[in-house]
């Protein structure tokens, strides 16, 4: 890792961190995106304020009708969360996927979603869940819907000085499930499809067909309407645009979108 | 799998030993070229070309220069050494060598080639520097694809030279031409070896200390030749060989491609006869994508002539090798012995060869892991499995139609080579036994209804190594001789010291050594340390590579171990006061024939040939034995590997289910190393088979750089293996062994394509080129079925 000179402070409350990212610093959270990039020098930030000393950012708790997630919390803890597993199996299925077991012990669900890298399985699966994000900045904490967070490549809604603090899952019965394809046990998804099957229908979402996480929102209209997954799965390429690469032609990312639709939909049923 | 994790600690030949060198890397005590820290040293960072074909019209290093903590913006103009040809490797003659400057001197003919150095404070700054360095590019006309390049009106990668050819190398037999007019049908096929990139634990690295007052240049750097690498520093440095140094520390692993001689290595020389302090370099993962060598990247043509009964009496093989846009040290020797292996394991006598070698816009490509046995066994084994689909005959039926056969040895073979010897079905039984061939039927009925394709597929290898009897290495055209060196010192308290001109970088050298010295002169295996890599200490060596070192270096052991033990049995007739034909050999002492009580101990010996105080006459004193051992032939290890795939026809995704491998390297040292060099191979021909791929775009810029672009096969993608040995001790030496460093690549990457293929047979699928990623075997299995 040979980055440029850089400052480097560690926060120790909300608030610090505010005023350094405020003040141009990038936030630093697991480093298993930002390192890379660093060490690429595609990023090449001239301070970076650590978020790994503030304890409120880090934890799973519940209120009456959602999950609070620490935005700190790491890939580990949430793979393992009973909590989150009895009420959104698909964000502990995509958790549990991540990367290798060193990935998983440093990567943070804010980091994932801070990331905005469309082939991270993190977003996806919280749009799916109809999750929002806390985030907190020089103007004080708002609230985002996951969907509304990622725009394109590496880019967020996110004002300047603002951090995310917290993911808030809604509560439900779970019916979802994520299912992803990708080469190598540690390679990054290729295309992945998250399903949650809730009271007010079926939200879907895809992780790797476009600049961002995409609603599938014909897949989930042919389902809402009654309509049969074979069906749903006819219409589910509309309006995604993935790109050809080392890793599969259009067509073939279009193609897993229903193979894993088809997956995630029975393990979901099932659950 | 099939591995007794045994818990031995010492041994001697043929024992299952723990390695002596692993605590220290497990336990991080391993010392890289990066651990060492010299006085005053100073950090290089390389500017590199970032266009595929370009002329350099410009070098601004004013910003480097003024940023604090850089000490010196180095490029061709300012560099004080020049290099010319790097490459050891004269195939036939007039291979076309063009000169490699150390720095780029007015053109840059790949992405990556290096255009100017930075030396800095630290490695940090010497990279801020090297981001400051401003060049200016005139793009060229760049050519990636081989085949293209050798088309008329191609660009020139080196202007100087009126095509893209690099060297033409020929084969033909007298027969051939009536030979292929008998066949009763000919079988073509084209296979595309694609290109590699080693990806070895430790990337390169290197620290120059150039001595102003003395002109002594010592080099630490992390190769598998440290004396190669030596000769080449002294010609380019202009300095005397016998003032330079160079030391190998533990090297994380070269799988060919620290088998070199890089310019970074001189650059970082040059570098500190600039600065007057050390210089070190070390590569980054992103850097060694473009800044090593790479390897395959050859494209073949075959054509069968055929009998009915599926007897090849005709080969016809026509390739095109992808040389990159330099020859490397040996680089035009690689397809040469792709050459020798054409025919593999088959009594094939009548062939015809054409190797096009070709300088493309790309990392020069050299030795990886097989080094052109690969390419020749990956293409007959394709070959053999189109044959067999062709005329509808068993798959392992016709290779028993084709194999020598046990009375055929020593067999001579149509590309020249004297096969030593091989039972090649003795090895192929087996591995059908092992992996239920028979019964494979009912699995892939099984997986049938699950909707998968299941397949079966065999790959039956020789390969050559022992690298390599010196006339031979001189008939070939490479500058080098191919024998080894090796030093047995007992020292007074009658512990021993092996000097080896083998240069281990993962092999386990030091445990196998110990073994064979236990053995051969009862010196306990504990009590014996292994000293290599450092030109100091060595009269010449050799180094690792092409699977030579027990074949060829453990033999120049053996020998030295023998010269001891004979002057011991002097000392001892001497001292025992008998005659030397008196003395029976114990395994660890001398003694009177039938009377243990008149017998000197090997320490003992080696106390009284030190103290000598009372020698025979003329024997020198001191119990030391040097060897210098060329090989009077190659070495022939051979096998047969089995896998099984299913194919999941929704993704695309080819799983490798298991996994059998039996090998035939001769005679075994230790068997728990030679499972570790058939699981590392196999993983790495699995590696190409199903994941790797060195890929440019057309305007030559690397897709690949990275290990999140090019996938290395992890612990969790490898699949059961089952690994058993045949045994044909190889008579070209004492010891019987072969070889088995590469065996495992050489064998893997055609039995799991061809069981893809048989996954496949049913949709009419003949052929699928790798790396079989899921997009690709998709693909494959929409064409089919379309
Ligand atoms: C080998 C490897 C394999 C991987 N495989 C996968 C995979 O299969 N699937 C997958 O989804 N991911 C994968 N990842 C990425 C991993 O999940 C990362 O952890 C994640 O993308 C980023 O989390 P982090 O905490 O490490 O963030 P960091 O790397 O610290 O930060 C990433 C970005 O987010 C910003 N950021 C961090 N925290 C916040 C915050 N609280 N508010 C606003 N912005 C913030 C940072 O400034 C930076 O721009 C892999 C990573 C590696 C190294």
């Amino acid at each position: 890792m040979i980055p440029s000179t850089l400052a480097y402070t560690k926060a120790s409350s909300i608030d610090e961190a505010v005023a350094a990212v405020a003040a141009g610093a990038v936030p630093l959270s697991g480093g298993q995106s930002l390192m890379p990039m660093m060490r690429l020098r595609l990023a090449a930030p001239e301070a970076i304020v650590d978020l790994g000393g503030i304890p409120e950012l880090v934890g799973i708790c519940e209120d009456e009708n959602e999950i609070a997630v620490g935005a700190m919390t790491i890939h580990r803890e949430v793979a393992a969360s009973e909590l989150i597993r009895a009420h959104a199996g698909l964000v502990a299925d995509a958790a549990a996927g991540i990367g290798s077991p060193q990935v998983r012990n440093r990567g943070t669900i804010g980091g994932s979603l801070g990331h905005a890298d469309p082939h991270s399985d993190m977003p996806a699966t919280l749009i799916a869940a109809g999750a929002s994000v806390l985030v907190r900045g020089p103007n004080g904490e708002r609230r985002i819907l996951v969907e509304d967070l990622i725009t394109t490549y590496l880019t967020t809604t996110l004002e300047p000085g603002e951090i995310i603090t917290q993911v808030r899952i809604p509560k439900g019965d779970d019916h979802s499930a994520y299912a992803k394809f990708h080469r190598r046990a540690i390679d990054w998804t290729i295309v992945g499809v998250a399903i949650c099957i809730g009271d007010d229908g079926v939200r879907a979402a895809a992780t790797g067909v476009a600049d961002r996480p995409v609603r599938l929102s014909a897949f989930e209209e042919v389902l809402n309407g009654g309509g049969s997954l074979d069906d749903a799965i006819a219409r589910i390429a509309e309006g995604v645009e993935p790109h050809a690469g080392l890793d599969g032609s259009v067509e073939y990312k279009k193609h897993l979108l229903g193979v894993l639709a088809r997956q995630a939909h029975a393990e979901a049923s099932s659950r | 799998m099939a591995v007794d994790y045994t818990t031995q600690t010492t041994g001697g030949i043929g024992d299952a030993v723990l390695r002596k060198e692993d605590r220290k890397f497990v336990t991080g005590e391993g010392r890289y070229v990066d651990d060492l820290k010299l006085p005053g040293m100073l950090h290089a960072a390389f500017v590199r070309s970032s266009f595929g074909h370009a002329r350099i019209t410009s070098i601004d290093a004013t910003a480097a220069l003024a940023l604090p903590g850089v000490h010196a913006v180095l490029t061709h103009a300012t560099l004080p050494v020049e290099t010319g040809v790097l490459s050891a490797s004269n195939p036939g003659g007039d291979v076309r060598h063009p000169e490699q400057a150390i720095l780029a001197k007015e053109f840059a003919r790949y992405v990556g080639e290096p255009v100017a150095m930075v030396i800095a404070d630290d490695r940090y700054l010497a990279r801020d520097g090297a981001d400051l360095v401003h060049v200016e590019y005139d793009p060229l006309p760049v050519v990636v694809d081989a085949e293209q390049a050798l088309e008329p009106g191609a660009p020139l990668v080196h202007a100087e030279y009126d095509s893209n050819l690099v060297k033409t190398l020929e084969h033909v037999t007298d027969g051939f031409d009536d030979a292929m007019a008998k066949a009763s049908k000919v079988i073509k096929l084209r296979v595309d070896n694609q290109r590699l990139t080693p990806s070895a634990m430790e990337t390169r690295g290197c620290i120059g200390d150039w001595q102003e007052a003395t002109g002594e240049v010592t080099l630490y750097t992390s190769t598998q030749v440290a004396h190669f690498v030596r000769t080449f520093v002294s010609i380019v440095c202009g300095t005397s060989e016998a003032k330079v140094r160079v030391v190998t520390p533990d090297v994380g692993g070269g799988f060919g491609a620290k088998l070199n001689t890089y310019r970074e290595e001189f650059a970082v020389c040059a570098a500190s006869h600039v600065v007057g302090r050390p210089v070190k370099w070390i590569e980054d993962r992103t850097e060694a994508g473009v800044a090593t060598i790479h390897g395959r990247a050859q494209v073949q043509y075959y054509e069968a002539g055929v009998t009915d009964e599926g007897r090849i009496v005709a080969l016809k093989f026509d390739a095109v090798q992808n040389n990159g846009a330099y020859n490397m040290l040996l680089t035009p020797s690689i397809s040469h012995l792709t050459l020798f292996m054409v025919p593999g394991l088959y009594d094939i006598q009548d062939i015809s060869i054409r190797i096009r070698q070709t300088f493309t816009n790309t990392t020069p490509t050299d030795a990886y892991r097989g080094a052109g046995r690969p390419e020749a066994t990956h293409g007959i084994e394709r070959l053999m499995d189109a044959i067999a689909d062709d005329l509808g005959i068993d798959a392992v039926e016709i290779r028993r139609r084709n194999f020598i056969q046990p009375d055929q040895f020593p067999y001579s073979s149509a590309t020249g080579l004297v096969y030593d010897s091989g039972e090649y079905e003795m090895n192929l039984d087996k591995a059908l036994e092992l992996s239920d061939y028979a019964g494979f039927a009912a699995r892939r009925a099984e997986s049938e209804a699950n909707g998968k394709y299941r397949g079966i597929g065999l790959s039956t290898y020789v390969e050559v190594c022992g690298l390599a009897p010196s006339a031979v290495t001189a008939a070939l055209g490479i500058g080098a001789p191919g024998w080894e060196h090796s030093t047995v010192r007992l020292h007074p308290t009658g512990k021993a010291t092996v000097i080896t001109g083998t240069s281990p970088h993962g092999q386990g050298h030091a445990t196998s050594w110990s073994q064979i010295t236990q053995t051969e002169l009862g010196i306990p295996f504990e009590d014996v340390e292994v000293i290599h890599g450092d030109t100091a200490f060595q009269p010449y060596g050799l180094g690792t590579y092409g699977s030579r070192s027990l074949a060829v270096g453990g033999i120049a052991l053996y020998r030295s171990l023998g010269k001891v033990r004979e002057k011991a049995r002097e000392l001892a007739a001497h001292l025992l006061e008998c005659s030397m034909d008196d003395l029976e050999w114990t395994g660890s002492s001398w003694q009177v024939k039938g009377s243990p009580d008149r017998a000197k101990t090997i320490q003992e010996l080696a106390y009284a040939g030190w103290t000598s105080a009372s020698l025979p006459e003329g024997l020198e004193p001191v119990l030391e034995a040097t060897t210098f051992h060329d090989p009077p032939n190659f070495t022939f290890p051979s096998g047969t590997h089995v896998c099984e795939v299913e194919i999941d026809p929704d993704t695309g995704r080819v799983e490798v289910l298991n996994y059998t491998a039996v090998d035939d390297c001769g005679n075994v040292i230790n068997p728990l190393i030679v499972d570790g060099q058939v699981h590392g191979g196999v993983i790495q021909g699995l590696g190409q088979a199903l994941f790797e791929e060195t890929v440019y775009s057309e305007d030559g810029q690397m897709l690949t750089p990275t290990l999140v672009e090019y996938l290395v096969p992890s612990a969790a993608d490898v699949p059961p293996m089952t690994l058993a040995r045949t045994v044909t001790p190889s008579p070209s030496n004492p010891l019987g062994v072969k070889g088995i460093g590469e065996a495992g690549t050489i064998g893997a990457s055609a039995a799991i394509v061809n069981a893809a293929v048989d996954a496949l047979s049913g949709l009419g699928v003949r052929h699928i080129e790798m790396p079989m990623q899921p997009a690709r075997i998709w693909n494959v299995i929409q064409e089919a079925t379309s």
